[in-house]
């Protein structure tokens, strides 16, 4: 297998606050990758790191992210636009903040085919109306003429999906698309990603913290805590034998709605504090070995 | 967003105008200062003061002289100026041209010299530009419009006399118009030459005016430009592969000049109401100028109309302000 996107011991701070210390992931082509964690264990970061798009605080104070060959931490800003849209995309957390409110759905789908492809308007227009096809919206010509209010919340995520997919990238970061969407729409949203994503064999960095999405639709998972990768392999794998004590409490926790009596387990509270415990010592070597 | 609701502002304008007709007038009658005082000779007896009071009506009971003076408004007669012995309505409109232009040009001004400095303080944030932006806009915040006017005087007109600083025209100059619209009438004509001897009067009193507000301008824009530069959307477009300055422009702009349009169109009554000093200091004949001459010699009348004429300026700006935001925003538009 050809990996797309390997991240090696990836270190990254915001402020003087240790976010990921020391991420290793692997994506392959064509596969979609789940990186699972519970809020705060700094998913959301992996995938903007390797987008360039961080907050303003935050640094990459260490480590390696290569896409298909390239070197995205020392990438000058020109080239990795170049990147962006065309080979990389992204599909957002909440659909009803990441369409602009004051432009048609049409320009917002044909603005990257425009700029990423030299397409002109007419070509655009014509691509964007198959792309709405692809992700299942019915009268695609009058949904381009629409503003984002006008449409629901499943209907916009179609419409991201589209976007996202417009340029055939080899690799996307979906940050947690489902989140925002309710149960049944979240089925049909992800079969949507799924099906697209075979269709063209894009690879995806699948961020989310729910562990159902994940035996939907992930080949292979990573579970994130406390900015550092604690296991990692298939999913049938990951599902059938989970090896970390932490994976194995995630999966208690998990509420099922197959066995609706049973009672919710949280994560114990001696496990997180023995891994926030780990990280802070692992904070404290690397501060050590800095000063040595 | 339909012509209802147009026709229903317009209608609204009705009672308002009536309420600062009201007023306006008792005010004038009740703070002290007689108009008749001000025009008598020394030494003029108690009855050529009776007779003066009867020949402008100062002798009947106030609702007397409002019902009168309301219902001559209201066929379009605003009396006659007690100091110019001239017809109000007359006299404003000769005025009113010359102000306009300066306010247009003033807002113009301000509106891009703020939009320029906001965007240029977020494209370069948190480097040396971004205080120098800050910095601009807290200076000009600070200072008052006529004080920019002396200021302008004493560098531009006394120290470095390179710009005229009284009047709209050169009066050596003898230019016939055919209307009070010298800068548009000169730009449709394509004299070029009248332009920029008008510009050269106009540039003055008008940066004086767009100052303050321009600093308005910037920092509110700058603001919500900020702002918006945070939400998802620019997220998505910055994935997409956008330059700064083209996600700047183009997705982070539109959405943050609608809160600034409505905080602007506020504003600018405000430039408006500073026409009446800054005119005054450029000796530049304009209703503002009109008015102060008019309060000096209590000339109830045509500060009477004046002041009507502000109102209804003030009021065609707000209605103006809000279209321009509902054509911005197309949530309102549809809702």
């Amino acid at each position: 297998m050809r990996a797309v996107l390997d991240i090696d011991d990836l270190h990254l701070r915001i402020g003087r606050m240790p976010v990921l210390r020391g991420v290793d992931l692997t994506v392959e082509a064509g596969q979609v990758h789940g990186l699972v964690g519970e809020s705060g264990a700094g998913k959301t970061m992996v995938g903007r790191a390797v987008l360039g798009i961080l907050p303003s605080a935050a640094r990459i104070t260490d480590g390696h992210v290569t896409f298909a060959g390239i070197d995205l931490i020392n990438l000058p800003a020109a080239s990795r636009r170049g990147l962006l849209g065309r080979r990389m995309s992204m599909i957002p957390q909440d659909p009803m903040t990441a369409l602009n409110p004051v432009y048609r759905i049409g320009r917002q789908l044909t603005d990257v085919l425009r700029h990423s492809l030299g397409l002109g308007r007419q070509a655009a227009r014509q691509r964007a109306l198959e792309l709405l096809e692809q992700v299942r919206i019915a009268e695609p010509g009058r949904v381009l003429r629409q503003y984002p209010h006008e449409l629901s919340g499943g209907m916009r995520q179609r419409v991201l999906i589209a976007s996202a997919f417009a340029c055939g990238p080899e690799f996307i970061i979906a940050d947690e698309p489902t989140t925002a969407l309710d149960v049944t729409v979240q089925r049909e949203i992800l079969r949507l990603i799924r099906k697209l994503q075979q269709d063209k064999g894009t690879a995806i960095l699948f961020v989310t913290h729910d562990l159902g999405v994940v035996a939907k639709i992930c080949d292979r998972v990573s579970v994130i805590h406390s900015g550092r990768i604690v296991e990692s392999g298939t999913a049938s794998q990951l599902f059938a034998v989970p090896q970390h004590p932490y994976t194995k409490a995630l999966f208690a926790a998990t509420p099922r709605y197959d066995r609706p009596g049973n009672r919710l387990v949280p994560v114990p509270r001696q496990l997180t504090l023995r891994l926030l415990e780990d990280a802070a010592a692992y904070d404290q070597r690397r501060r050590m070995l800095r000063h040595a | 967003m339909s012509g209802s609701y147009f026709l229903r502002r317009l209608l609204l304008a009705v009672p308002t105008l009536f309420g600062v007709a009201v007023i306006v007038f008792v005010l004038l009658r009740v703070v002290p200062g007689d108009p008749i005082a001000m025009m008598i000779p020394p030494g003029a007896g108690a009855d050529d003061i009776e007779n003066l009071r009867r020949v402008y009506g100062l002798d009947q009971p106030m609702l007397v002289q409002f019902t009168r003076w309301l219902s001559d408004v209201a066929r379009g007669d605003f009396g006659v100026s007690i100091n110019l012995r001239q017809d109000v309505g007359r006299l404003v409109l000769s005025r009113l041209p010359a102000s306009l232009e300066l306010a247009v040009v003033a807002t113009a001004l301000a509106v891009l010299s703020g939009g320029l400095l906001a965007i240029a303080g977020v494209y370069w944030r948190g480097r040396w530009p971004e205080a120098v932006v800050d910095g601009l806009t807290g200076l000009t915040l600070a200072i008052p419009d006529f004080l920019w006017g002396l200021v302008f005087i004493l560098v531009l007109g006394v120290l470095l006399p390179v710009l005229p600083i009284s009047g709209r025209l050169d009066p050596r100059q003898a230019i016939a118009f055919s209307s009070q619209f010298y800068l548009a009438e000169s730009l449709l004509r394509g004299e070029f030459r009248v332009l920029g001897m008008l510009f050269t009067h106009l540039v003055l009193p008008a940066a004086a005016l767009a100052l303050p507000l321009m600093a308005v301008i910037a920092r509110m824009l700058k603001t919500s430009l900020s702002e918006a530069m945070t939400q998802d959307y620019v997220l998505v477009a910055r994935v997409k592969g956008f330059t700064r300055g083209r996600i700047i422009l183009r997705e982070a702009l539109r959405n943050a000049m609608i809160p600034t349009v409505t905080l602007t169109g506020v504003q600018f009554t405000f430039l408006v109401g500073g026409t009446v000093l800054v005119e005054r200091i450029f000796s530049y004949p304009g209703i503002g100028n009109m008015a102060i001459g008019a309060v000096i010699s209590r000339d109830l009348p045509l500060i009477q109309g004046l002041i009507l004429t502000f109102a209804a300026l003030f009021i065609a700006i707000n209605l103006l302000v809000d279209l321009t935001t509902v054509m911005l925003n197309p949530r309102v538009r549809h809702g």
